[in-house]
């Protein structure tokens, strides 16, 4: 651990953040990508996401008259909480500074921060779009929350600890182990992904239709780099969460030391896990048909069940007496 | 004696009662009655596999009897039978929504706490690796309960009752290693014959009040001033087939 | 052994026959022969128990505890048989029922005595729990034979309440066979009764109370205990008469048997512990809330089988206070009870089912002026309840004084309780019963063919053992109360 501090392991944690925010337009191409493939199209190159942001980074962003200052600044708010909040989950190492200071409770925070902000920009401008949209995200926040926070109490009791760097190493120690908490905990913790993230079936991100869209609707009146800033931080909130599942369930790649052989295995490792995440995500979107929206409690409830249960099944299944 | 020290099977045994227990919380929470039909299918799908995985852990080889006849009447039969009497009574799109979820799904929720509690001082000297179980199998016949205390529709509080014997069942597998064959196959006859009256049963009960809405079996209360039934009647009418 | 094999398995062929034999006049016949033959097996068995004390055998087990309620159980059924004959063939002839329907009853009947029989014989807990579900599938369709609205109402309460219960009662059998796998060498013995009772005190007290709740919230929906009882009124009004006699007397004695067979283990195994009469408070708890709470709702009735089917609830809970009393005297009275209440409970819903038919109605406002109008039916009917009272010289006073003396000689307070309540009780059914018997008959209210035979011979045994039991009976009931308690009384 004294090698934590020293100028190689902060150069990882830099490289590790620049990499969230450089493979999440990838991710989101692949998404798209085998979505396309799915419905017999041959779709977008994986890379367009990166030129519709360099598009969208050139051109000029337009502000209603009616926008406060909140509202230009909201974007940067917005993109660079859920950057730092993606720079507290291990990526391609575990005992980096960035992971080892902060833990899962510092990235709710974050998380919810980030949400704080696009709820207020949606609502500043006073279109009904913007409120219609800021109402329906605090909607599925505000059940999505408990149920992720249950899920994320699971890991926790199973390894006794809050750090995410901490749980990853814990179950690395362990071995292949089937723990019924850790079961319920990923069902419950893929559902609030999807509902954190806005994809079908709670809310779809292609849509631009007053009744089906969510988070499209409190970004609907942004233009230029502001637009740029919020898709870029949706997509990398999408590579946070794959990341999260992934590592915390799956550890086994990530590497352990600082060796640049361990993290070259560790690299391909998580580009392999979230390119099968990815393929599961587009999958599952072309299979369901998105919720209609009074349909989402009980998805969310669903959820906090499971979240529940593996509590539950963790305190009666697994603590030996 | 902690989890991870367990061997791989004594873990899976865990996982697939903790499964058990989220298809009781399914059955209670499921609106459709042929989807409800099929998750207590599964149920006893799992709970045969809790029995075989025991048996192959525990190397005690009568349970792999036990798991082929839970198998063959809890996943296979009673569903079937099930199945057929929701198509001959005309209800394979019926749907009931529980009234509160939320609140019943927490008691529930409750129901599982309360079942841990009641069998602790009992698992705490247990050393066997199926202890924990005890609580899970309880809990699945309290949630059985459960759901045919909330649930209006006949059907389902049949199923509601199938899931307190394979919680039953779970519970005699988990606590004492099986009953003797004698026993388990009485009980199993008793299942099947009660599947089979409560055949006989819904037909009969659709006859004489058009629904299968228990609720509106409510003609035999104390505080109804007079009960209806005139042997009068009965014999006056005289119109039975 | 033969006695045993023969007593409780000729039922069984009975009820095959009894499932294809078309005519309704042989059938009727044939059930009084299967019946008689069953109760003709139950007294050699009985006899054979006086001389050789306990057979035991196939894991059937016969003790002087169980060997009395065989005897009883075969007779009530043959008496039952005897009243069904002329009764059913007017159910049919008023098209209540077909013949599809009589097979039905009468392979149902039989096949009800052998499940009965089964669960007093055996000696395994798991066989027991099977035999009493058993029961209850059987009649559950003869409740509802006469397909009016509220017939299948009752027998779908009777089902789903019971059904549950049972569940419940498993789950303690389970519990019971999970205690005796650290105690006994055999493991495989663990539901045994005879082996637990031996090795019932190395059992774990915590487990057995927990087990005993159970066994007891399950059973004791059988026996009928509040507030366990909402199915009892129901199926015992809405069945056949024949049918409401046999689940009044004798289902919920055995379902009583199993409860206090139970409560032997527990007693052993908590017999060293800081609370050794945990099962007896609870039953005594059950017992007395049982008998107090039907006792009062006898007075809202308004059918007359459910007037007597409270009235059953109400002596079933005398008889489960009585058996958590515990000590010889309440045993011995609690014993009695039994006895004379099935022989009693029996008769009346025999002279109520002829009753019922001479007035055409079972509600309570209609049936006016039996005295006059078929006066054997009137005066059993008033005698009949004047013995279930608690009167003298019948037997139902004489178990009531044992028990009362046994609760003054261990809880006085609780004296006053049951006066009140057994006071109570006699104020409704008399208010019930005066005009029934006494008033002014309807015009054109014919008496109807009956055989009272039955009801005679159950009322002038009730009769006889309130004025002297003989002595065989005493020594018989004396070594039951041994066995239960430990300690002679006589």
């Amino acid at each position: 651990m004294d090698h934590l501090l020293s100028p190689a392991a902060w150069g990882l944690a830099a490289v590790q953040a620049l990499l969230y925010a450089a493979l999440a337009p990838f991710v989101v191409g692949w998404v798209r990508k085998v979505k396309a493939w799915l419905q017999n199209r041959r779709g977008a190159p994986v890379l367009q996401p990166y030129r519709d942001l360099y598009k969208l980074l050139g051109k000029e962003a337009r502000v209603a008259h009616t926008a406060s200052s909140l509202f230009r600044a909201a974007p940067y708010v917005v993109f660079v909480a859920t950057w730092l909040a993606a720079a507290t989950v291990p990526l391609l190492a575990v005992n980096l500074p960035t992971t080892t200071v902060a833990d899962i409770i510092v990235l709710v925070g974050l998380l919810a921060l980030a949400r704080f902000f696009l709820a207020l920009a949606g609502m500043d401008v006073g279109t009904a779009f913007g409120g219609m949209g800021a109402s329906r995200e605090m909607l599925v926040s505000a059940l999505a929350e408990p149920a992720m926070l249950m899920a994320v109490f699971t890991l926790a009791m199973t390894a006794h600890t809050t750090n995410l760097a901490s749980m990853i190493d814990a179950q690395l120690a362990a071995g292949l182990v089937l723990r019924p908490s850790l079961l319920f905990a990923l069902g419950a913790l893929i559902l609030v992904a999807i509902a954190e993230t806005g994809r079908i079936p709670v809310d779809n991100p292609a849509t631009h239709l007053e009744l089906t869209m969510i988070h499209e609707a409190t970004i609907l009146e942004y233009s230029g780099r502001h637009l740029a800033l919020m898709e870029w931080a949706a997509h990398i909130k999408l590579v946070l969460y794959g990341a999260l599942i992934a590592n915390v369930f799956v550890p086994w790649g990530i590497a352990q030391s600082l060796t640049p052989a361990a993290i070259g295995v560790g690299l391909a490792a998580i580009v392999l896990k979230l390119v099968v995440l990815g393929a599961a995500l587009a999958v599952g979107e072309t299979v369901l048909a998105k919720m209609r929206l009074f349909r989402v409690p009980a998805f969310l409830n669903l959820a906090l069940l499971l979240a529940l249960l593996g509590l539950l099944g963790h305190v009666i299944l697994e603590v030996g007496g | 004696m902690s989890l991870s020290d367990l061997p791989l099977l004594q873990q899976l045994v865990l996982v697939l009662a903790a499964l058990v227990l989220f298809t009781s919380f399914v059955l209670l929470e499921q609106a459709r009655l042929v989807s409800a039909i099929h998750a207590f299918a599964w149920q006893g799908l799992l709970v045969a596999a809790v029995t075989s995985v025991v048996a192959a852990a525990a190397g005690a080889h009568h349970l792999y009897f036990s798991s082929l006849l839970t198998v063959a009447l809890k996943a296979l039969l009673i569903p079937w039978m099930l199945r057929r009497l929701v198509q001959r009574l005309d209800l394979e799109r019926h749907t009931e929504t529980l009234q509160r979820p939320a609140l019943v799904i927490m008691a529930g929720v409750g129901l599982v706490i309360f079942s841990y509690w009641l069998v602790l001082p009992m698992v705490e000297q247990e050393l066997s690796f199926t202890r924990n179980i005890v609580a899970i199998s309880l809990a699945a016949v309290l949630i059985g309960l459960l759901m045919m205390v909330f649930r209006k529709q006949a059907v389902l509080q049949v199923i509601g009752f199938m899931s307190i014997e394979n919680g039953l069942f779970l519970a005699a597998v988990s606590a004492t290693g099986g009953m003797p064959l004698v026993v388990e196959l009485g009980v199993a006859f008793d299942v099947l014959v009660a599947m089979v009256l409560f055949g006989v049963f819904f037909f009969q009960i659709r006859e004489s009040i058009e629904t299968l809405d228990v609720d509106r079996l409510n003609r035999l209360t104390e505080s109804a001033e007079d009960v209806v039934a005139d042997s009068a009647q009965r014999s006056a009418a005289g119109e039975r087939q | 052994m033969n006695a045993l094999l023969l007593a409780v398995f000729v039922p069984v062929i009975g009820a095959i026959v009894l499932a294809w034999l078309r005519p309704l006049a042989m059938a009727g016949a044939f059930n009084v022969a299967v019946s008689a033959l069953s109760f003709g097996a139950s007294v050699w068995l009985a006899a054979s128990v006086a001389a050789d004390g306990e057979i035991a055998g196939y894991s059937f087990r016969v003790d002087s505890f169980n060997v009395y309620l065989v005897v009883l159980t075969a007779f009530v059924g043959l008496t039952t048989s005897i009243f069904s004959r002329p009764y059913m063939r007017h159910v049919v002839a008023v098209r209540m029922t077909d013949e599809r329907g009589m097979r039905i009853y009468h392979a149902m009947y039989q096949a009800f005595m052998f499940t009965m029989l089964l669960a007093l014989t055996t000696d395994s807990l798991g066989v027991l729990w099977v035999a009493v579900e058993g029961a209850t599938l059987a009649t559950v369709l003869l409740v509802s034979l006469y397909r009016t609205p509220e017939a299948v109402e009752a027998a779908w309460k009777y089902f789903i309440l019971c059904g549950v219960g049972i569940a419940l009662a498993l789950f303690g059998t389970v519990l019971v066979y999970f205690a005796a796998q650290h105690v006994l060498a055999d493991p495989h013995a663990g539901l045994t009764w005879s082996v637990l009772y031996r090795n019932a005190g190395g059992l774990e007290p915590a487990v057995m109370s927990l087990a005993f709740v159970f066994l007891l919230v399950g059973y004791g929906t059988k026996v009928g205990l509040v507030p366990m009882h909402q199915w009892l009124p129901d199926a015992h009004s809405e069945g056949p008469t024949p049918m409401s006699a046999v689940l009044s007397g004798l289902l919920l004695n055995v379902a009583l048997y199993a409860v206090v067979r139970v409560k032997m283990l527990v007693d052993g195994s908590l017999a060293a512990t800081s609370n050794p009469h945990l099962a007896g408070y609870l039953l005594m708890g059950f017992g007395m809330l049982s008998f107090l709470v039907a006792g009062l709702f006898l007075h809202r009735q308004r059918d007359i089988k459910r007037m007597f089917s409270y009235s059953s609830i109400e002596h079933m809970g005398l008889m489960t206070f009585a058996f958590g009393l515990g000590g010889p005297l309440a045993t011995f009275g609690a014993l009695l009870h039994m006895l004379v209440h099935s022989l009693t409970k029996s008769a009346i819903f025999v002279t109520v089912g002829h009753a019922a038919h001479i007035a055409g109605t079972q509600r309570i406002d209609n049936i006016r002026g039996l005295i006059r109008t078929q006066p054997a039916v009137g005066w059993s009917l008033l005698i009949g309840v004047v013995a279930i009272a608690g009167f003298p010289p019948f037997g139902v006073f004489t178990s009531e004084f044992l028990l009362l003396t046994a609760t003054m000689q261990s809880q006085p307070w609780l004296t006053v309780a049951l006066l009140v309540g057994l006071a109570v009780a006699f104020a409704g059914l008399f208010r019930h019963l005066h005009p029934m018997v006494y008033g002014a008959a309807p015009d054109g209210q014919k008496p109807v063919a009956a055989n009272m035979l039955p009801v005679f011979v159950h009322l002038g045994l009730v009769l006889w053992l309130g004025l002297s039991i003989p002595a065989f009976l005493a020594r018989w009931l004396d070594r039951a109360t041994e066995l239960i308690t430990g300690t002679h009384l006589l």
